[in-house]
């Protein structure tokens, strides 16, 4: 099949960017989309024109370090997928589309679809862990886990730090991300002891990170290759209201 | 060069306390004083870091990735082992220990194997006190699952996710002391040097991705958990950053490189589809526990599976090993699927793979106890390839996915280079010629919590060190060597793309230093490689600067480096004139095709000195004794 492409490039940080139009004529159903971005850039560099940067690594949708809009979508158009697990028999020939880097105040372009996420890192520093030195745990099975429980946590665990989320979301929230790791922490009993302070430092650091405010639209969920569901959210505000009445 | 592994005799029991006990100790206020430089964060880089500054020493730590939650354990599916024997099942120490010696073939150490063993059930016990989401049982108990090569459950997991969690853990732990103030952490930045001061590893040199800037890094010592090198056979199921710079350019300054050829084959992997194809994808080795494995009986055979019947299908490995079946270990279901395929009998487009059929499974148990053991893995097959396994059988084919060589290390985990520690998959240790499922994970923690901070502290203790700063002459020339080869990359301007190169050198590596190798192969492998290293330097294209962020030109110097490793791996695979584990020499079966073992001429650890591009590297030998497990024959029949 033949696509037209419309993508996002910008040399560096500093400099702007514009939308380029590209025809890849020979895409072949079996690629992944990344696949398809590598046949393009192979054909760049023998024009003598440099690839498109993008940031990608594992290929297997674990890594998250890749994704992109595709027409708006973050991630492109089939839900509960990265970028890199979208194949190309999902578009038809003749279709035209547009790539963009994930748009957020607090994900800064670095180059072409390259985003800068270290902001995604600050907010884990803050306090996404479990304070719990080598050496001083007891034994597994002494800390019980109802499996109803674990299960839960490992839904919101599942997170790949994409950015997605933030990249959908009309506000730039990075809640879906923040309430993930609280409620994989806060539905153990081994992140009981923190919790509160753990709500507390994380939404602080999302917000001096120039995340937006979530308003409950729901983009993210509906984006997120991972598929966590929004009550990670209600459970981020109920533990942040419960911090702030806490007196601490 | 005498190689001195340091492994503590007496009974085996008590090594690795005996040992630490004669290990030097720093002092706590004084451990402040040392930096340590970490370099890669997966499982053993981040846990090691995260450990290391909880003890008190200032930690610089550094990955390629933009950051450090992303390195490549994060895509281990299955479990980690560990020997709690919390099933009642005999399980213990010892059998892990035991299991993991016979698995590797007899070419791993006792003593770091034994300590491995050891350690696994405190990594569980951490792991867990970190908030890691294992599976549970309905009391709340952790659940356990068998695994490949083993007749006990002691393989731990979350889901098909192990992996990211236990990387998660390590990751929450290093950010933890991020936020502290411990560790400096350099995200999207690649050490391409290392610094060694008077016979001593005392820092690297790195590359900022995002601007290009070329900087030094200084400390008192350094430990690479940088990974493995499976992307020299450019497909494997590596991630694509995965690469062999850092462990590579360390070996150039002196450090040995340990048993290079022991590289290890998955048998189920999503095969190729064609030119363009990145990389590959691994499905869980469990789905041969349900599904069964076959090509057509006649060469050439292009029919729909469906249409194929009964009479005129092979299930090979049923056939050729009645006891195990389709569950025979990793290196034997790979070949077996190798030699079909080379008849002419794998199915699909590219005639390269053989099939995995549930139909027999989901005629037995219905589709539904099939969708509830493997949906998840379905559904990653379906998004991949279009087809619905529960109708259609899957076709599969061996990809490249671990190395069990890397830098030689001794019983410390210390190089033949004093100070630089090498931790992981980097290292060669453990594994012997073949690594059992579920291990990788275990080496990696055991290595970054456990050991290397029991065993820095004795060199630290022990060394006087001079304050260097980076105006020191050898800083300079190390710079100077890495910014040689960034300029002369970007000003080569020739025809063909880094990918290009790439995919050629994967293509000759896996024709004959892949899955079975004939010394004929090797020498005709060794005499193309100095051809197309040449015609790489001579013709690459990269373009783009240097002061900015280039992918290009990242891989570019990665792929350079691949071209000077596969010689040696080649190279070793030719030398060593037996067959074990994923080492497979034609020319060294058994009558029923097996790899036939030396165990007379061959019982050693080869570790190759660095004598310059293009020279003959010098072998050194570390003989390895078994007084526990008795070295045998395995046999799958």
């Amino acid at each position: 099949m033949r696509l037209t492409l419309h993508i996002w490039r910008q040399q560096n940080a500093s400099a702007p960017g514009k939308m380029v139009r590209y025809e890849v004529p020979d895409v072949n159903e079996h690629m992944s989309f990344l696949e398809m971005l590598d046949v393009l850039n192979e054909a760049l560099i023998a024009k003598g024109e440099e690839p498109v940067a993008f940031d990608h690594d594992c290929r297997e949708g674990i890594c998250g370090m890749c994704g992109c809009m595709v027409n708006g979508v973050a991630h492109g158009p089939l839900p509960g997928t990265t970028l890199c697990q979208l194949h190309m028999r999902h578009f038809k020939d003749g279709d035209e589309l547009y790539l963009e880097p994930w748009r957020a105040k607090a994900f800064p372009v670095l180059k072409d679809l390259v985003v800068d996420r270290t902001a995604f890192d600050r907010i884990i520093a803050a306090g996404g862990y479990i304070s719990v030195s080598t050496g001083s745990a007891p034994d597994g099975n002494a800390i019980l886990v109802p499996k109803e429980a674990a299960d839960r946590s490992m839904d919101a665990a599942a997170c790949i730090g994409c950015g997605a989320c933030v990249a959908m979301c009309p506000n730039a929230a990075a809640a879906l991300f923040t309430g993930a790791k609280m409620a994989h922490l806060g539905l153990l009993p081994q992140g009981q002891p923190e919790r509160l302070q753990r709500a507390e430092a994380m939404v602080a650091q999302a917000t001096a990170e120039g995340f937006g405010y979530c308003t409950n639209i729901g983009e993210c969920e509906a984006v997120c290759p991972k598929e966590i569901k929004l009550e990670v959210i209600a459970r981020m505000n109920r533990d942040f209201l419960a911090a702030s009445w806490s007196g601490r | 060069m005498e190689l001195n592994g340091k492994c503590p005799t007496g009974p085996i029991e008590t090594r690795w306390e005996r040992h630490r006990f004669n290990l030097k100790l720093v002092n706590p206020a004084n451990k402040r004083k040392y930096t340590i430089i970490v370099v890669g964060t997966g499982l053993a880089g981040g846990a090691a870091a995260a450990s290391l500054a909880e003890l008190g020493y200032k930690v610089k730590c550094f990955c390629y990735q933009d950051s450090p939650r992303r390195a490549h354990s994060i895509a281990a599916q299955g479990g980690i082992n560990a020997a709690k024997n919390y099933h009642n099942d005999g399980d213990s120490i010892y059998r892990l220990f035991y299991d993991t010696v016979k698995g590797g073939d007899f070419r791993a150490r006792e003593s770091n194997v034994y300590r491995l063993a050891q350690i696994s059930v405190n990594i569980i016990d951490q792991c867990v006190a970190q908030g890691v989401p294992f599976a549970r049982e309905y009391s709340g108990y952790l659940d356990n699952r068998s695994f490949g090569g083993a007749q006990v459950s002691r393989t731990f997991y979350a889901r098909g996710q192990t992996g990211q969690q236990l990387l998660l853990g390590a990751y929450q732990a290093l950010e933890r002391q991020i936020g502290a103030g411990q560790v400096e952490m350099r995200d999207r930045c690649e050490m391409l040097d290392l610094i060694v001061i008077d016979g001593r590893a005392r820092g690297i040199v790195t590359r900022d991705l995002r601007t290009g800037k070329i900087e030094s890094h200084l400390g008192d010592a350094v430990a690479l958990g940088t990974g493995g090198y499976g992307n020299v056979f450019y497909l494997s199921t590596n991630a694509k950053g995965c690469n062999t710079t850092a462990i590579w350019r360390a070996h150039k300054r002196g450090a040995l490189f340990g048993n290079p050829c022991f590289t290890q084959i998955h048998p189920t992997c999503i095969p190729v589809s064609g030119e363009y194809q990145s990389k590959l994808t691994l499905m869980s080795e469990s789905l041969r526990n349900d599904g069964r494995v076959w090509v057509p009986s006649k060469a050439g055979d292009k029919r729909d599976p469906s249409q194929i019947p009964e009479a005129e299908r092979d299930y090979f490995l049923e056939r050729k090993y009645p006891s195990f079946g389709n569950l025979v270990p990793r290196d034997v279901a790979s070949r077996n699927a190798k030699n079909v395929c080379d008849e002419g009998r794998g199915v699909g487009e590219t005639g390269l793979a053989v099939f995995l059929d549930f139909r027999d499974a989901i005629q037995r148990l219905g589709a539904s106890v099939i969708r509830e053991r493997y949906g998840n893995l379905f559904d990653m097959y379906e998004r991949i390839t279009g087809e619905d396994p529960y109708n259609t059988p899957m076709r599969i084919y061996p990809a490249i996915h671990y190395t069990m060589g890397g830098l030689w290390v001794d019983y410390n985990l210390m190089s033949t280079i004093p100070g630089l520690y090498v931790i992981g998959e980097a290292n060669f240790s453990d594994h012997g010629a073949n690594r059992l499922g579920a291990s990788a994970l275990m080496q990696g923690l055991a290595d970054g919590y456990f050991v290397l901070p029991n065993t820095i502290g004795d060199y630290l203790a022990g060394t006087k060190f001079d304050k260097v700063d980076t105006s020191h002459a050898a800083v300079k020339e190390a710079e100077a060597r890495v910014c040689a080869v960034t300029k002369r990359l970007l000003e080569t301007k020739g025809t063909r793309s880094v990918d290009h190169y790439h995919r050629e050198l994967g293509k000759l590596m896996w024709e004959y230093c892949g899955m079975a190798r004939t010394a004929e192969g090797l020498k005709h492998a060794l005499g193309r490689i100095p051809e197309m290293r040449e015609e790489y330097w001579r013709d690459v294209r990269v373009l783009g600067n240097g002061d900015e962020l280039n992918q290009s030109l990242e891989k570019a110097g990665r792929v350079a480096d691949f071209f000077e490793l596969a010689e040696l791996m080649c190279l070793d695979a030719l030398e060593r004139n037996e067959s074990c584990g994923g080492h497979f020499r034609e020319e060294y079966q058994t009558p029923e095709g097996e790899a036939a073992r030396d165990d007379e001429s061959y019982s050693y650890v080869s570790a190759w000195e660095f004598k310059g591009v293009g020279n003959a590297p010098v072998l050194h030998k570390e003989p390895l004794t078994f007084e526990y497990v008795h070295p045998a024959q395995r046999s799958y029949k």
